[in-house]
């Protein structure tokens, strides 16, 4: 497990995301939702950081900060000690990589795996033979080279996930940050993709962010857990600590809401 | 005789056979569970059970409920059963709701077309209805619209509809897979009393394996458009004996004991 010795790599600080929701009369102001409030929030690189919550306790506004998609409303996110957004956000975007939940939609529909993997080497830039870094990629995640002919329809939802990851990959970056890889899957084929992904953490010393409303693949892959509620950390530490002891009243719920498996003498 | 029969079940979309020559029955009061992967035909099976396959696809075989057969009724006759003697909970209570309508309508809608009730005693019995399934302040959510209601809410209201007219069968497609862990288990809870209450049969198709072995005392494994395997909860634990079955066991079991290794206790 990583200690408190490795350089930090994302910290958030005091961070908040207020939307307006549309106006519902004339004569009142706009509401607001309070998507993402106060949060502080370390990542040292080595990190396998877990973020659970439950529907709309804002687990996904947090990633898109911590991604710079999007703009806090307040606070202040740290890129290996500087402000986002850096003045050369194509560095960041090299580190900082993502893969999103369904890769139904996130994967272009008209575009070759090939294409789809070669886009960000050559967004970004990267000077190295882009076919040599395709084929690695693609051995990375376990698929075969000649997937790259191929379009994302006529694959299957975890070989799209595995492409969607072997993107992520291309640039080398050193931070994951995975939203929900894994909940549109099949039981089985979740399994794999969940394999697949602790033995990139370890094989290429990735950093990941892993968001799941799912304690029991949180608990597969990650050492570290924040716990949020109504866009709060209401708590975080080791992630055996925080399952075995929880300190908070939701976090004691959802480990007790996970369905278990009959016991069968 | 079984509450319902089906008998060499095929399903075809053009060519394609989504169905492929399924039998099983299920007594009265019987609790199945279906279990498979996505595109197993878990889902095409209950819509053809309810008579809402998509008019592009044939079904040839039989399924007979309470001793008739069904699929020789045409949609008028098959709407005499449904959300009558048989009702249905959709995965995704958002899709599943009229968005136009108030929610106390729609649970008023079997009353109203299978009991001849009158709007006013339909309305008073959705309240009803509502207290049942444990939403808080039931005259105020009948006025509601779904988009207003939260998704454990929704499905409430799902349950409410389906259970309307106590049907001797109620069909639960993924009922909880896009609810939150802390409201599924509410939403099963209530689930498995009000099925206890009603004495009503239940098919619960899900593919989380956790979930179904919860629910139900037998279990049919599908793949590919067929039962491969089709036999008790505990058996299936014990002795499972088909590969899928086995792997779907071995990765529920690893991904238990890697969580309990953190959570010992917490339950």
């Amino acid at each position: 497990m990583s200690q408190t010795m490795s350089p930090v790599i994302l910290e958030a600080m005091s961070l908040c995301r207020t939307f307006k929701l549309p106006r519902t009369s004339l004569s009142s102001a706009r509401a607001e939702r309070h998507a993402v409030v106060d949060i502080d929030l370390t990542v040292n690189i080595g990190d396998r950081l877990g973020i659970v919550g439950e529907s709309g306790s804002g687990k996904t506004t947090l990633a898109k900060l911590l991604l710079c998609l999007d703009k806090p409303s307040s606070g202040v996110i740290k890129f290996k000690t500087q402000e986002l957004p850096l003045a050369d956000m194509a560095k960041f975007r090299r580190e900082v990589q993502v893969v999103f939940q369904d890769p139904r939609s996130s994967l272009d529909p008209r575009m070759t795996i090939d294409q789809i993997i070669r886009e960000p080497l050559e967004c970004l830039n990267l000077q190295e033979d882009h076919d040599t870094r395709i084929d690695e990629v693609l051995d990375h995640v376990d698929l075969e080279r000649k997937m790259r002919a191929r379009y994302p329809h006529e694959l299957s939802g975890g070989q799209r996930q595995r492409v969607a990851i072997a993107r992520a990959l291309a640039p080398r970056p050193t931070v994951l940050i995975a939203d929900e890889p894994v909940s549109a899957l099949d039981v089985l084929v979740r399994d794999e993709i969940l394999q697949l992904l602790a033995g990139l953490t370890d094989n290429l010393g990735l950093t990941i962010i892993l968001i799941s409303h799912d304690l029991s693949v949180i608990a597969r892959l990650c050492d570290k857990v924040v716990v949020m509620q109504h866009g709060r950390i209401v708590e975080s530490g080791a992630t055996e600590n925080v399952f075995r002891s929880p300190q908070h009243q939701f976090t004691a719920e959802l480990v007790a809401a996970v369905p278990r498996l009959p016991e069968i003498r | 005789m079984s509450l319902l029969e089906v008998t060499n079940l095929v399903i075809r979309f053009g060519d394609k056979v989504v169905v492929d020559d399924l039998s099983f029955a299920l007594d009265a009061g019987e609790r199945l569970g279906i279990i498979g992967e996505s595109g197993s035909g878990k889902t095409i099976t209950s819509l053809a059970i309810m008579g809402l396959l998509p008019e592009t696809a044939t079904a040839t075989g039989s399924i007979r409920f309470e001793g008739q057969e069904l699929l020789s009724l045409n949609d008028r006759e098959m709407s005499a059963y449904r959300g009558n003697r048989m009702g249905m909970v959709f995965q995704e209570p958002l899709t599943s709701l009229n968005p136009l309508m108030r929610v106390g309508k729609q649970i008023a809608q079997p009353l109203r077309n299978h009991r001849d009730l009158s709007l006013k005693a339909s309305l008073a019995r959705a309240i009803e209805l509502c207290n049942r399934v444990g939403l808080p302040d039931p005259e105020r959510i009948v006025r509601a619209y779904p988009h207003q209601l939260s998704g454990g809410q929704r499905q409430r209201i799902g349950l409410a509809i389906a259970l309307a007219c106590s049907p001797a069968l109620l069909i639960a497609d993924e009922p909880t897979t896009a609810l939150d862990v802390t409201v599924q288990k509410e939403v099963l809870k209530l689930m498995n009393e009000l099925v206890a209450q009603e004495g009503s049969s239940l098919i619960f198709v899900s593919h989380d394996l956790p979930v179904v072995s919860a629910m139900t005392e037998t279990i049919a494994v599908m793949r590919s458009g067929k039962i491969v395997e089709h036999t008790t909860v505990s058996e299936l634990f014990h002795n499972p004996r088909h590969e899928y079955s086995r792997k779907l066991i071995d990765t529920a079991r690893a991904t238990e004991a890697e969580f309990k290794r953190f959570a010992i206790g917490t339950s």
